[in-house]
């Protein structure tokens, strides 16, 4: 720690650009963390005399869909001094050093920092075959995960593969692969998820947690709640539609020409939790249900076992075919009828045999009685 | 019918009219139609919030169809969970057979006993039914696996997804949107909720058709005990 730490804004200062644009990328990020106005001479001021907070970011098991997200973040601000923040220390994609240099960076940083930096997971351990299925610098990544956890401040799970699993975690998961937050268990993690997360909430987070160091507000989950607070559904621009029962029916159909809400079509807006419709995507240019198909949940756990995407309920494997909740309801209660009906017809069968019975008894008796 | 006699026991069977017995009393006949109308209108504007009809074109702000829909679903859900609620007061303070929707007395051999002299009843294998003043036991063994766990699932997981529209920090977040912090994904209570629906729906096929065919088959009134709630019984043989 003998060596002073350069601050964001001598970064950025470094980088070529004004304490104007400083000052405005100031009020945009509060904006976008939900702060008042109150909030940018902090948040100037913390990236002013605040020694920068070091990153490293690790990639286990993923598609690397999080980092070419992260790196189209519309703020170019944003952008610009995160990742030159990130890549100045490790980052094995975009960091210019490979092999053994890349790895020696690595331990570097971790010795440099100890218990200051914060780890970025991009992707997940797989577990079984002792985590042979992801190897990094000759070792399963299982263990580079382990070790740089071990000193870290805290840790952001980037995406769905590293907060809840994704595809490769998908039923039945021959990999073993596995969150996070089920592999290091004593630190502080913040969820990002999404596929991938949309580029201003990683950077939103990312500068929340450099600016005022502290994890943001999370939710039951462990998701940042600015961001993941509410559900697609909530904040739709279709969502009038929706109130007033305008529902798509057919992909090709008057009503998806219309632009009417997706929800009979499987849209998973009503289950997910995200800022598409508030933030979307390319800067803010669209999200997927303005594009005219529903959402598919990418940010909710385990959404590649919820049967298909243009579904509203599970499908239910348990009983050896393919079928969803109303349908096997609609069975058992058909079931259910069919005996009650069943039931029914034999209770006024026997009572009737019963009513013939005690009259032929009353009969007989009646002919005994005058018999004698 | 009953009438009033004041013939000591034991006499001959056949000299006795028993009077009748008040069962249930005013608040559990009430929670029990709230309750039965309340599901009612949940299974439909349930059904149909799943499957949503569609309303005509038109400007969005002239139709706000689903919205009513949503709007019965939720409000007969707050009555159903109030109701829920003063029937789970009423078993504290109300009489013995109030209490039997909620305490299985499964303790008692002869209780797990008579629930298969029921059983062999429904499967014409007894020819005489028991006579009791409150549930038989399997009715309350149905009862409490159908109605009061039933309802108690349909509560938890239908405020977990009011919950997520009245938002985060909100009264419902509060008590019940704690069942998110364990079942991740919100389509997975859909599908529970779902699930917990068609439970209700088999209840009530067979709680319709039992009790009408009780009311015919047993030796005891069975419907309109609801109403009046007062047992009457058909005959004054020993039970």
């Amino acid at each position: 720690m003998s060596q002073a730490i350069e601050t964001f804004y001598d970064v950025m200062r470094r980088q070529g650009i004004t304490r104007r644009s400083f000052m405005k990328y100031c009020s945009l990020t509060a904006a976008a963390l939900g702060l008042g106005p109150a909030f940018v001479p902090k948040i100037a001021e913390a990236m002013g005399t605040k020694p920068r907070t070091p990153v490293i970011w690790v990639h286990g098991l993923e598609c690397t869909c999080c980092s070419e997200s992260f790196i189209r973040s519309a703020h170019p601000l944003a952008k610009d001094v995160v990742l030159s923040m990130i890549s100045l220390d490790y980052d094995d994609t975009l960091m210019a050093a490979a092999g053994h240099q890349a790895e020696a960076a690595l331990m570097d940083t971790i010795e440099k920092y100890k218990g200051n930096y914060i780890l970025a997971v991009e992707g997940n351990p797989p577990l079984n075959e002792d985590g042979m299925y992801c190897i990094i610098g000759g070792k399963p990544f299982v263990e580079q995960l382990k070790m740089a956890a071990e000193h870290a401040k805290a840790i952001i799970s980037w995406g769905a593969c590293a907060s809840y699993g994704c595809v490769q975690a998908a039923s039945p998961n021959p990999t073993r692969a596995t969150p996070v937050h089920k592999v290091i268990l004593d630190k502080p993690i913040i969820k990002v998820p999404g596929c991938p997360p949309i580029a201003e909430v990683m950077t939103g987070v990312i500068t929340y947690m450099l600016t005022f160091d502290r994890l943001p507000e999370l939710d039951r989950q462990g998701r940042p709640l600015m961001f993941y607070s509410q559900r697609i559904h909530d904040k739709c621009y279709r969502r009038p539609h929706f109130d007033a029962g305008q529902f798509v029916e057919h992909w090709d159909d008057e009503n998806a020409r219309k632009g009417y809400c997706l929800y009979k079509m499987g849209c998973k807006g009503p289950t997910t939790y995200n800022a598409c419709s508030t933030v979307r995507w390319n800067e803010g240019t669209s999200f997927p249900i303005q594009s005219g198909h529903g959402c598919i949940g990418c940010s909710e756990d385990g959404f590649w076992d919820q049967g298909g995407f243009y579904n509203r309920l599970h499908t239910i494997n348990q009983f050896g075919i393919e079928a969803n909740a109303d349908q096997i309801g609609t069975v058992a209660a058909g079931v259910v009828g069919t005996s009650v009906a069943a039931h029914a017809a034999i209770s006024a069968l026997k009572r009737a045999q019963k009513k013939s019975q005690d009259k032929a008894q009353v009969a007989q008796s009646k002919s005994e009685n005058t018999g004698a | 019918m009953a009438t009033q006699t004041t013939n000591p026991p034991p006499t001959p069977p056949s000299a006795v009219r028993q009077t009748s017995v008040y069962v249930y009393e005013a608040p559990v006949r009430l929670w029990h139609w709230v309750n039965a109308l309340a599901i009612v209108t949940l299974m439909v504007t349930g059904y149909f919030i799943g499957t949503p009809p569609v309303v005509g074109t038109g400007e969005a702000y002239n139709h706000f169809f689903f919205g009513y829909i949503r709007f019965t679903h939720f409000s007969a859900a707050m009555i159903l969970t109030v109701a829920f609620a003063g029937r789970m007061y009423w078993a504290v303070v109300g009489n013995h057979h109030a209490k039997q929707l909620f305490v299985l007395p499964l303790w008692r051999a002869q209780w797990w006993r008579e629930i298969f002299t029921e059983i062999r009843w429904y499967l014409f294998l007894e020819s005489k039914p028991k006579k009791y003043h409150g549930h038989n036991p399997l009715a309350q063994l149905a009862m409490f696996m159908f109605i009061t766990l039933g309802t108690l699932w349909m509560i938890v997981t239908g405020w977990a997804l009011y919950a997520e529209g009245a938002g985060e920090g909100s009264w419902p977040d509060f008590f019940f949107g704690w069942l998110r912090g364990y079942v991740h994904n919100s389509q997975t209570i859909h599908t529970l909720h779902h699930l917990g629906m068609w439970w209700i729906v088999i209840f009530m096929i067979i709680h319709i058709y039992v009790a009408i065919r009780e009311d015919i088959m047993s030796r005891q009134s069975i419907v309109s005990t609801m109403i009046s709630g007062h047992r009457t019984f058909k005959d004054d043989d020993p039970d």
